[in-house]
């Protein structure tokens, strides 16, 4: 039941989802990319859409995901209501574990923020989330990203570099990143 | 237009209409909205509504629309202020779902010359926040070891060993039992000091 699958995968990209969208991208990937519901390119373009519409990637990612799913779980789920109601339940699922612990587990936060406790448990998150950050960088360095051909993946590389010069040091904005990357996908390929 | 519960709605949908980016491009603007338009909470408590969030996992921007709601007016306030977070995302990414296929980003020529070029640029665009976290994090050479095993670990995709959740886990044990205790060890060594 692709449904009752998706909404455990949510809930628990929900509730382990520290240290912001970037990080949350590498639980998306083991959870819905791993078992196949959607394929590496899908999921890189389901980023770079993020990217360029509002809204947090969290929220962004489930309802694209959720809509597509269904239908690449099975032939008899492809008419679109069946994406719909998918997108639908993900992208709440995905807000419960927010809702529940900022209503309940908030006062205890409150109540203990300058406690070691608190401060210890994030010391130790942090260098963690720096590698989420980049397993998930890794994760998508890929031939499904890079292409196969050599000539593919010297251009695919070449415009990772370009990129990323331009979003580091040049401080461009991401929209602005993605849309010369796509003009220069289009005269290269 | 006075009923406060339509009103967060409303603030929160035009936040979330409006912010490309989510996270700390949201922040500034709810903390616009929220402490200098409306006057709805203080700006004190709007840090220490935001320290919460940021604690807390999932969504930052949903977390924080969470407490604001919660703090004004109660639960339905907070799925009032959810709401309109989430609803404009939802919308836009439903519709670009309906219209933008993966069979037609496959199919069609221009589209898909112009996603192989968008692709490896996602790439590049997360690998900048690795470098901006690692500098947050301030990791040294021998600390650096940790999200280089992570990152590494959850690449091999070897089973269990390769669970983001194992090592958000660990993450957090290792740093109660390695900071927690050692503040707490100063803390009772230094009180006895002072009864001395």
């Amino acid at each position: 039941m692709i449904y009752l699958k998706l909404i455990w995968a949510y809930l628990k990209i929900g509730l382990f989802g520290f240290g912001g969208g970037y990080a949350m991208l590498a639980l998306i990937e083991r959870e819905i990319v791993g078992p196949g519901w959607i394929t590496e390119q899908m999921f890189t373009d389901i980023v770079a859409i993020s990217q360029m519409t509002p809204g947090p990637i969290g929220i962004n990612s489930a309802t694209y995901i959720g809509f597509v799913a269904p239908g690449e779980s099975s032939a008899a789920l492809s008419s679109p209501l069946f994406g719909i109601l998918g997108s639908i339940i993900c992208t709440l699922v995905v807000v419960v574990p927010s809702f529940i612990l900022t209503l309940y587990a908030s006062h205890f936060i409150t109540r203990h923020k300058e406690s070691a406790i608190v401060k210890g448990v994030f010391s130790g998150l942090r260098p963690v989330v720096v590698g989420l950050i980049a397993s998930a960088a890794m994760l998508l360095m890929n031939a499904a990203n890079f292409g196969e051909a050599q000539s593919d993946v010297i251009a695919s590389i070449a415009i990772c570099l370009g990129a990323f010069c331009l979003v580091y040091f040049a401080k461009l904005h991401p929209i602005v990143v993605i849309l010369i990357a796509g003009v220069a996908g289009y005269i290269i390929f | 237009m006075h009923n406060i519960f339509i009103q967060l709605f409303l603030t929160f949908l035009k936040i979330g209409a409006f912010t490309f980016g989510g996270g700390w491009a949201m922040i500034s603007i709810i903390e616009k909205e929220i402490v200098d338009k409306h006057h709805w909470i203080e700006r004190e408590e709007f840090l220490d509504l935001l320290a919460v969030a940021q604690s807390l996992p999932g969504i930052l921007a949903v977390n924080i629309s969470v407490a604001v709601g919660d703090r004004l007016k109660g639960t339905r306030g907070s799925i009032c202020a959810a709401l309109g977070t989430i609803l404009p995302s939802f919308i836009i990414i439903l519709a670009i779902a309906i219209f933008l296929t993966p069979d037609l980003i496959k199919n069609n020529e221009v589209l898909s010359k112009v996603f192989r070029g968008i692709r490896p640029a996602v790439v590049a665009l997360i690998i900048a926040p690795v470098i901006s976290a690692a500098k947050a994090a301030k990791l040294t050479w021998a600390t650096a070891i940790i999200p280089l095993a992570v990152a590494l670990l959850i690449w091999s995709k070897i089973p269990v060993v390769s669970s983001p959740i194992l090592y958000i886990v660990l993450g957090g044990l290792g740093g109660y039992i390695w900071f927690t205790r050692k503040a707490l060890k100063k803390q009772t060594t230094s009180g006895k000091e002072d009864k001395i």
